[in-house]
């Protein structure tokens, strides 16, 4: 089973040289720590940088430095400085080429909820609307199970959903899991994970093959 | 010569502001939002008004002065997580909430100042946002029709300025302070440094003084960090 960073490692393996790329708030921003030195990739944050870097040396933060979850950073060598209309220009423009972020409930159609929980949680949805509606690859980023250890995995979404049919690759501390045809498809488990594990911790459709392979982290 | 959009001070920024009103305030969570124009706000102690803003700040700071004084009516917004005032008001039903996809709030904006009455955009087909919106399929993909958004009154903050209201912004604090510039009836503009005509470049002036209607000079900010992210020094 893996940990927050273990799931960032892996989706790490799924961001390609050359690519712009979105990252979420919680697990998706750890991703970034994990991709390989010498790649090309720039990271986006929907309030308006790209070419984001990591967090600033002590004492050398800056309030006019943010990123999309108010956290200090930096820029690196390169980077630009963009209002918000330009910024999901990028986005619904399809100038970003890979989503990551965290999701409540995914279901076997691709449906992603993870803005509100009708009477208790009522945050927003922030970009998270905009950048599923828009982007050609969408990974979630999430653990397999809620708290009360039931399934995130479901056959459709309870919660108001934030995008339909739009997710096609879910990442877990569980399994790498694709989204086609109305199903959900087992494509790699975690290290020590057996598919009876997964198959119990996921409601929706599973559609399991023949050899199901470990992740290679 | 220049038109002078020049005005003393916050005082006079923010002349003929009124209950019931619209305000757009720019700013990112607490980074390059307006805050001496708050600051009047909550002295003025206007009533009933609707605020246009990405957030509504925290508990003690930005937006959140204004819930403090009951002050605000409705709220437009993208994400309002960080405020518990703001929650416990929304849930009793003393606030009203819109929230909205915060690309579709940006758009919005730069839709009200640019002339534009609406667009259409994918963003949120399928969810709550969408009820009651048209909706339209172009190349076979569903979008919803989505209004210009314009206010009485934009408070933008901008990191230099000059006395014809031409603005430059400091890296993302950036943010909406540009759209909403734009889509305000008179935009007050106050910034952190007021330069002599002439000094900003205007190759790199990111909005043009003719958006802008007033401008002064701020101070005491204190430019609040939400989230203090750092590495350690050693090595």
């Amino acid at each position: 089973m893996l940990d927050k960073n273990g799931i960032a490692t892996r989706i790490a393996q799924e961001v390609q040289d050359g690519q712009y790329v979105n990252l979420g708030i919680g697990i998706p921003t750890l991703v970034a720590n994990h991709i390989p030195n010498g790649m090309n990739v720039e990271f986006q944050s929907e309030n308006g940088i790209l070419g984001m870097g990591p967090f600033p040396f002590e004492g050398s933060e800056d309030a006019d430095l943010i990123n999309a979850g108010k956290q200090t950073i930096t820029a690196l060598p390169g980077a630009v400085y963009f209002d918000s209309a330009t910024s999901f220009a990028m986005i619904r423009g399809r100038h970003v080429q890979l989503t990551v972020l965290g999701a409540m409930e995914v279901s076997s159609t691709g449906d992603i909820a993870n803005w509100k929980i009708p009477g208790k949680m009522v945050k927003g949805m922030g970009g998270a609307m905009d950048l599923v509606a828009s982007a050609d690859n969408i990974v979630v980023a999430m653990m397999h199970t809620n708290r009360a250890g039931e399934s995130k995995l479901l056959p459709q979404c309870s919660l108001p959903l934030t995008g339909v049919a739009c997710v096609k690759r879910v990442v877990t501390n569980l399994a790498v899991i694709d989204i086609k045809d109305g199903a959900f498809h087992l494509v790699e488990r975690a290290p020590g994970v057996s598919v009876e594990d997964i198959k119990s911790a996921t409601a929706g459709k599973l559609i399991i093959p023949d050899s199901v392979p470990e992740m290679n982290l | 010569m220049a038109i002078s959009k020049l005005v003393s001070g916050v005082e006079t920024a923010c002349m003929g502001v009124e209950d019931g009103m619209t305000f757009m305030l720019g700013g990112f969570g607490l980074c390059g939002i307006p805050e001496n124009c708050i600051e009047e706000l909550v002295r003025l102690g206007v009533k009933d008004v609707t605020c246009i803003s990405n957030n509504a700040g925290v508990d003690n700071f930005g937006l959140g002065r204004l819930l403090q004084g009951h002050q605000i009516r409705k709220m437009i917004s993208s994400y309002v997580g960080e405020n518990d005032e703001f929650e416990r008001q929304m849930l009793s039903g003393e606030l009203e909430v819109d929230l909205i996809p915060q690309g579709s709030l940006a758009e919005r904006c730069r839709a009200g100042g640019a002339g534009i009455p609406a667009f259409y955009t994918p963003a949120g087909f399928g969810t709550e946002v969408a009820e009651g919106k048209e909706v339209r399929d172009f190349d076979g993909k569903p979008h919803i029709l989505e209004s210009a958004l314009t206010s009485d009154f934009a408070f933008v903050k901008a990191w230099r300025g000059d006395e014809a209201g031409n603005l430059v912004f400091k890296a993302t604090a950036r943010n909406f302070n540009p759209m909403m510039a734009m889509a305000g009836k008179i935009t007050v503009a106050e910034v952190e440094e007021l330069v002599p005509l002439g000094t900003l470049d205007p190759n790199e002036i990111h909005t043009p003084g003719i958006f802008v209607q007033r401008i002064f000079q701020g101070d005491s900010y204190e430019k609040r960090i939400e989230q203090r992210t750092v590495r350690p020094l050693n090595n």
